[in-house]
């Protein structure tokens, strides 16, 4: 289904300053009955990702994270069972990962000698049982599990969705009797940056020549876009020609840029519905 | 020269002997006595013969031209000194092309002798310049008393003046006209006291570009629109301005001096002189109108002296004495063309009667004149035009005065032009992309380190993103190349610090640059994307006029003239910016011997011949091949010499040559040291001989077309220049003897040897001072006997697209045919398409041997695609035998290397040693094998080769022609490959063998249990099961109620969770679009939602009463996460999780406590296998070490104890102790 730019900016307009939590992804479920949980969410998150890549540098001088940690002491003090650091996060307006992040390293600069390294922080954060204080595990683990945009859950469903959007194009491409050359096998050749699918016949899709294609799997708003054309696309146009293929969500659109953005297929399960990869 | 002009016109020599007296061939029996004696006697003048007869003309159209369209090339060759060129004191060595002018002394033997010594290069302090300027001493100055009227006549240019309407013929006002005559190449009046006179050739500066150079304004020739002497603006900066401090007064003592020596000798003529008066004044009151006057053959005035000019320039431009052909068609084709005489009737200042015939009345007299004049001389070249383009013959057959003047020649044009192919299209598409990563030179094993590898990927996207804003903005007015990206530029640059990333990036910018700049689309200005989309718009059928509609467009918008100066237009522009920006010199160095060597590889290139017994059908066939190889070669020769051209003279570049004679003396000095960045003269000395000079000598113009003033000074440039004039000269296209070169060929070189020579960097004087024989130009062609010369390799559209200058007569045609004088001055750009391609490959060397010279002969006698079809296949087969040689026996070698090294591992336990020192124990088990490799690549080539001839050779072939073809390319096919895997198949196998150990021990290390068999899903899988990310995302909503904080409405519904595992187990088992990182979640996920479970903390939907999970639906559910773990992941489960301090905590404050689940668990567990006793006796030994509640902790210790007096029991006890479980829970939560 095609999301006019009407109501993507209806649902961006919605999601100012909402905390990325469950109930505010089911608030806004219940707002656009119509659309998708995937469509929403992955809308949400981007939007959310901007939101924090604004602030972000403010939660991140000296004497906010200070203030945060003593806040974060004070209440666990009165109560460690209550959820503190989310609502901490909550109320400063920031990702509840990223604050548990915050106050994980500040934690650990306090206990450890040596400075945490970031795998050490990461590798807590994806199991809090790791973190030697059980209150703040706790709180950490809180954070994680009810954060919806950040936090090593939500990357790991990004990835799985990435790659689950990798094998439904390969699928497609096997259908249609494409032949390509997939990321591995560039990578073994050596090629420096990589699109998802080479191919090594160049099709036409709407009178545009595709030579590779890359899914994104993600709601593909002008921001989006921007960005990956600047990391991605044009590295790939530098290597491998002309255009590209993005798949999912919801605005069409083909790019001034010599490369063609489209929709592939949604996030639903059902692929077959969607067979005209190439219309 | 006058005085030869004299002789012709009085009919004492004849135009033939003339000819051949200016072509300084040796005297010949033809000859007459009496003209031998006059020649002979004039013999000091020949030299400036040429270069006078040019200016004359010049000078006598100078009141046709200025109405009509732009007259960029006055003169070529010979009039003014070059501004830049103080007469000559300070470098007496080179003349100036100026100083072909006679001077005016009289022209009696005696009186010329001391100029004759001082011909030629010697002639330094410049006899020449008539027109003042120069400072003292100009030895002609002022000198007078000759008697012949030529002389007169030509002097009489520089006798008039503004203010006296005087006898002048026309030339003052033009000359001092700086629209007319500008001062290209020369330098506006600079510094004081150096006025030069500007030289009237076309003036052919190096280009706006050129951002050393001042500006030259010239190139673009503004159309003149008012009479020259009338324009005082004109005359504040024309050097030779009638109001100008230094020369001037000379000029103007000069010409008055002049006018009244020629008065005097038209008095003295026998012969009357045409009444029509002749006007040097100005005629303001008509310089506005611009009626055509109709041309009419009957009202020529003096045809027999017309007629003999005509011949003698004819002849002139057959022999090559004028420097640039097209440059004289342009100019007769301007006189064709013109529009009406500014000269008018009632301005009779003329002596009258008594004048009419005489050889000093004007020459063009009318319109009548002028077109009758253009008309014969272009009878006279008509070989010529009948080679030129369709359109430009299209435009000569219907012009109408030709047809009146000359139907004989409308008629041969008209033939010529319904039998001409030659389209002529200067627009093509553009087709730039990206160079292509090439896994060859571009991957990793080509860099020094991860460190260069990665900073040359970074510099691949900085370089494509500096092109596509260039690209985008660079057509925007106030947008600055530097300004924009300069910084950027210089700021890669900088990261490029290992000299192997510098050949990288070299390689890529040379790739980019013959990618973007092949074809003249690129060149113009479309670029990237944007015509793809125009034209799929309109589908393929429109597309060809899509195509002429944009020539149209885009073609004439450009100024350039007849001769442009070098440029860099389109795409080309980018590069010279981003070279100028750059400014590093290593970047320089490397690009310049990058290009040097490719251009060598270039100029090298086997180009078939052509053989002229061809039958026909096939030949046309293998033809348009052949010449579209040959013009890609070319083209690509060219942009990368005139790369080579524009980086090796950067450092030398300066706006004027040097300011004294001892400068440039130690400048020479200097530069003569440095070796020369190509060897060009080499390279053209083998050209020549190869009879390869179609080739070479394009891209060598391109190359000096760059060049420094002081380049041409230098011996070793001197010499090249030298040959290319000896060669210009030797160009004569009326001669075509069997082996020849071709016409086109020859027109192409003449086109680009008269372009180069109207550089202003190359000294005006050069062509004109040549002192040697022209017969002393013999290049034995010892080589080859049928060079590339001789075959017919260009074509019109090469031509055209190799010198665009040549579109001007068409455009000068068009523009009268549309009555509009061009006065915007729009011509086309330059465009110099070229192209990286498909140049094919060298062909495999052969050996030397008889057998080598057998082949040789049999593809004497075929045709040359049969050649070129067995050196294909052989080249093809031979790669292809090495391919397959690498995936057979390569891979077997790498599979068995494998295996010993998997045995080695086993046997000598994990360890295994070094790898470097299992690599080396492998291949030196393994390499011996590679002898297999020649082996089996001439079995390849041998099976291979056959099939392929056969399949690409007609038909009819007979069979033993087929055979020996079969043979010579099985025999070059498995030389080729025997010879690659000869020197390279060790290297080959160590190298797969090395990537496979490093891959082997990589993967050795952390996870050899999930190394194992992964399964995939079954054959009937539809892969219908839910995507990971979806259970992901459901599991998590879960842990994330349980977690809190809740609403009080929000729960799970118990069936919900047993579904979720269905699916879990679903997709567990479909695996299509499982990744490991999402197995590793679930599988925590899973743990988590089993320690959740266990502590009953999952908040189920339902009556407030009962938010609990039975017990029964817990275990139900346990059940299958334990099936699920022991089934159906593959990846490790972290079940020690369960036993984590934080896990087990949850059960801390729950009320009461129940403990039967965690003991249920911990028992399957066991029993499942999934963890040892010891295991999970070791977690319950830590967790007592943390710190709990004081009842927690003895009830943990209870849990511990119960746990390890059970014995590992069998199925049916384990049934029994499941019976009795509740009790013992709430024993223990009570206790």
């Amino acid at each position: 289904m095609i999301l006019t730019k009407a109501q993507y900016d209806e649902i961006a307009q919605c999601l100012v300053s909402v905390p990325p939590t469950r109930q505010s992804l089911r608030k806004l479920k219940q707002r656009f009955p119509s659309q998708s949980q995937a469509t929403l969410l992955s809308i949400f998150s981007q939007e959310y990702q901007k939101h924090i890549k604004r602030t972000h540098a403010k939660h991140h001088t000296l004497e906010a994270i200070e203030s945060y940690y003593q806040r974060y002491l004070n209440g666990v003090l009165k109560n460690g069972a209550a959820p503190v650091l989310l609502e901490l996060a909550n109320e400063v307006d920031y990702a509840p990962s990223l604050m548990a992040r915050i106050i994980l390293e500040r934690f650990l600069q306090e206990h450890e000698e040596t400075p945490p390294s970031k795998s050490v922080i990461n590798s807590m954060l994806r199991d809090p049982s790791q973190i030697p204080d059980g209150v703040l595990a706790n709180q950490v683990y809180q954070c994680t599990v009810n954060d919806c945009c950040y936090g090593p859950l939500v990357d790991c469903i990004k990835h799985a969705i990435g790659h689950e959007h990798e094998v439904l194009l390969r699928d497609l491409l096997l259908e249609k009797n494409l032949s390509f050359l997939d990321e591995d096998q560039l990578r073994a050749k050596g090629y420096d940056k990589t699109p998802d699918f080479i191919l090594q016949v160049p099709v036409a899709v709407e009178g545009h020549i595709i030579h590779w294609i890359e899914s994104k799997a993600s709601f593909g708003d002008e921001c989006s876009h921007h960005a990956y054309l600047h990391d991605q696309f044009w590295s790939y146009w530098n290597r491998c020609s002309i255009e590209l293929h993005e798949s999912d969500p919801n605005i069409k659109r083909i790019s001034n840029s010599g490369l063609l953005v489209r929709i592939g297929f949604q996030q639903h399960q059902n692929v077959q519905a969607h067979p005209l990869l190439w219309r | 020269m006058a005085a030869v002009l004299e002789s012709l016109l009085r009919e004492e020599v004849s135009v033939a002997a003339a000819v051949r007296w200016i072509a300084r061939r040796t005297q010949s029996s033809e000859d007459s006595p009496g003209e031998a004696a006059v020649l002979r006697s004039l013999r000091p003048l020949r030299k400036e013969f040429v270069p006078f007869l040019l200016n004359f003309l010049r000078e006598q159209s100078c009141r046709v031209l200025p109405q009509g369209p732009p007259t960029p090339a006055k003169a070529p060759g010979a009039s003014a000194t070059l501004p830049g060129r103080p007469g000559g004191p300070p470098r007496g060595g080179r003349g100036a092309r100026s100083q072909l002018f006679p001077p005016p002394e009289p022209p009696s033997p005696a009186a010329e002798a001391p100029l004759a010594r001082r011909g030629g290069r010697r002639r330094g302090p410049a006899p020449a310049r008539e027109r003042g300027s120069r400072g003292p001493g100009g030895p002609e100055e002022g000198v007078g008393g000759e008697s012949l009227p030529w002389a007169g006549a030509r002097r009489l240019r520089g006798s008039g003046s503004p203010s006296s309407p005087s006898l002048a013929l026309c030339d003052p006002p033009n000359l001092s006209n700086l629209e007319e005559f500008p001062p290209v190449g020369s330098v506006p009046p600079g510094p004081a006291g150096r006025t030069k006179p500007s030289r009237r050739i076309n003036p052919t500066p190096v280009s706006e570009e050129r951002s050393l150079s001042k500006p030259k304004t010239c190139f673009t020739s503004p159309p003149i629109s008012c009479v020259p002497s009338s324009q005082p603006s004109a005359l504040d900066t024309s050097p030779w301005g009638l109001g100008l401090p230094p020369g001037c007064r000379s000029l103007q003592e000069e010409r008055e001096m002049l006018r009244k020596e020629r008065s005097k000798q038209l008095q003295q003529s026998p012969t009357p002189s045409c009444p029509t008066p002749e006007s040097g004044s100005p005629l303001p009151s008509r310089t506005g109108s611009l009626t055509d006057e109709a041309a009419d053959p009957a009202r020529v005035s003096s045809r027999q002296r017309l007629e003999l000019v005509a011949l003698v320039y004819s002849s002139c431009i057959a022999e090559n004495l004028v420097p640039n052909l097209f440059l004289e068609l342009f100019f007769v084709l301007q006189l064709l063309t013109a529009r009406r005489m500014v000269a008018a009737k009632d301005s009779d200042l003329e002596p009258g009667p008594g004048v009419l015939e005489s050889v000093g009345s004007p020459l063009f007299q009318s319109i009548h004149d002028c077109v009758f004049f253009a008309v014969r001389v272009l009878e006279r070249q008509f070989p010529v035009l009948s080679y030129l383009d369709k359109g430009t013959l299209k435009l000569l057959a219907e012009n109408e005065r030709l047809l009146c003047f000359s139907p004989a020649l409308q008629g041969r044009l008209r033939a010529a032009y319904e039998g001409s192919v030659a389209k002529v299209s200067l627009v093509m598409l553009p087709s730039a992309q990206a160079v292509s990563f090439q896994p060859e030179t571009d991957n990793r094993a080509n860099f020094s380190s991860d460190r260069a590898f990665h900073t040359f990927k970074k510099q691949r996207d900085v370089f494509y993103e500096v092109l596509r804003e260039w690209e985008d903005h660079h057509e925007e007015p106030g947008w600055d190349f530097e300004k924009g990206l300069g910084s950027r530029i210089r700021a890669m640059m900088g990261q490029l610090s290992a000299a192997c990333s510098h050949s990288h990036f070299v390689r890529l910018f040379q790739k980019q640059l013959l990618q973007m700049c092949q074809s003249p689309g690129g060149a113009g200005g479309t670029v990237l994307g944007e015509a793809p989309d125009v034209l799929s718009m309109l589908g393929a059928d429109k597309l060809g006029r899509l195509r002429r509609l944009q020539e149209r467009l885009v073609a004439p918008q450009s100024s350039g003239g007849p001769c442009p100066p070098p440029t860099f237009p389109g795409c080309q522009g980018f590069f010279r910016d981003f070279i100028l920006s750059a400014s590093s010199f290593q970047f320089n160095q490397h690009l310049m011997d990058s290009l040097s060597l490719k251009i060598r590889e270039l100029n090298g290139l086997t180009l078939p011949p052509h053989e002229p017994n061809d039958d026909e059908g096939e030949a046309d066939v293998d033809w348009q091949g052949e010449r579209r190889q040959f013009a890609m070669v070319l083209l690509s020769l060219r942009l990368l010499a005139k790369f080579l051209g524009f980086v090796a003279f950067l450092p030398y570049r300066g706006p004027e040559p040097p300011p004294t004679r001892e400068l440039q003396d130690s400048i020479l000095a200097l530069r003569s040291q440095v070796p020369p960045v190509l060897d060009v003269r080499t390279l053209l000395w083998q050209g020549l001989r190869a009879r390869r000079a179609v080739l070479t000598v394009p891209w060598l113009v391109e190359f000096l077309s760059f060049a420094d003033h002081i380049v041409p000074l230098l011996d070793y440039y001197r010499s090249i220049f030298s040959l290319l004039l000896h060669l210009h000269r030797s160009l004569v296209l009326a001669q075509e003897r069997e082996g020849e070169m071709c016409f086109l060929n020859k027109l192409l070189l003449l086109a680009v040897l008269g372009w180069l020579f109207q550089i202003p960097t190359v000294p005006e004087d050069l062509f004109f001072s040549e002192e040697d024989q022209s017969d002393g130009f013999q290049v034995d062609a010892v080589s080859s006997e049928y060079g590339l010369d001789s075959v017919p390799v260009v074509d019109q559209q090469l031509l055209y697209t190799c010198c665009p200058y040549i579109g001007e007569l068409r455009k000068l045609l068009a523009s009268w045919v549309s009555g509009s004088s061009g006065r915007s001055g729009g011509f086309v750009r330059k465009i110099t398409p070229t192209t990286t391609t498909g140049l094919g490959a060298q062909p495999p060397q052969t050996s030397q041997g008889l057998q080598a010279q057998l082949a040789q002969a049999f593809f004497h006698n075929q045709p040359p695609s049969l050649r070129r079809t067995v050196e294909f296949v052989a080249e093809r087969i031979g790669s292809n035998c090495v391919k397959h040689i690498k995936a057979t026996l390569v891979a077997d070698l790498v599979r068995q290397a494998e295996a010993l090294l998997q045995e080695q591992l086993v046997a000598q336990g994990q360890e295994g040693g070094e790898a470097a020192q299992l690599v080396e124990s492998l291949c030196s088990q393994l390499c011996p094998h590679g002898a297999q490799a020649l082996t089996q690549g001439r079995e390849f080539c041998q099976k291979k080769s056959p099939g392929a001839v056969r399949a690409l050779l007609p038909e009819e072939t007979p069979a033993a022609v087929l055979s020996s073809a079969e043979n010579i390319a099985v025999g070059l096919a498995t030389e080729k490959a025997c010879t690659w895997l000869s020197a390279n198949i060790t290297a080959l196998i160590r190298r797969e063998v090395k990537a496979a150990v490093s891959r082997i021990l990589r993967a050795q290390g952390p996870e050899p249990a999930v190394r194992g068999e992964r399964r995939g899903c079954s054959r009937a899988c539809e892969h219908h099961a839910p995507l990971p990310s979806h259970l992901i995302s459901e599991i998590k909503d879960v842990l994330s109620l349980a977690a809190g904080p809740r609403d009080p409405e929000e729960g799970v519904p118990p069936e919900h969770l047993e579904q979720l595992l269905g699916q879990l187990g679903q997709t567990l088992q479909c695996r299509q679009f499982l990744c490991p990182p999402a197995e590793q979640h679930l599988a925590k996920c899973s743990v988590e939602l089993a320690s959740l479970l266990v502590a009953d903390k999952i908040p189920i939907l339902g009556p407030p009463a009962q938010r609990r999970l039975e017990r029964g639906q817990a275990r139900r559910l346990l059940h299958m996460l334990l099936s699920l773990w022991k089934e159906d992941f593959q990846a490790p489960v972290p079940l020690r999780l369960l036993l984590s301090p934080r896990n087990v905590g949850l059960l801390a404050d729950t009320r009461p406590r129940e403990w039967d689940l965690l003991l249920f668990l911990l028992r399957e567990l066991v029993e499942k296998g999934l963890m040892g006793r010891m295991e999970i006796e070791a977690c319950l030994g830590s967790l007592r070490a943390a710190q709990w509640p004081e009842d927690f902790s003895e009830e943990l210790a209870t849990l511990f104890n119960l746990f390890l007096t059970e014995p590992p029991l069998p199925e049916p006890q384990l049934r029994a102790c499941e019976l009795v479980q509740p009790n013992r829970g709430t024993v223990l939560a009570q206790s």
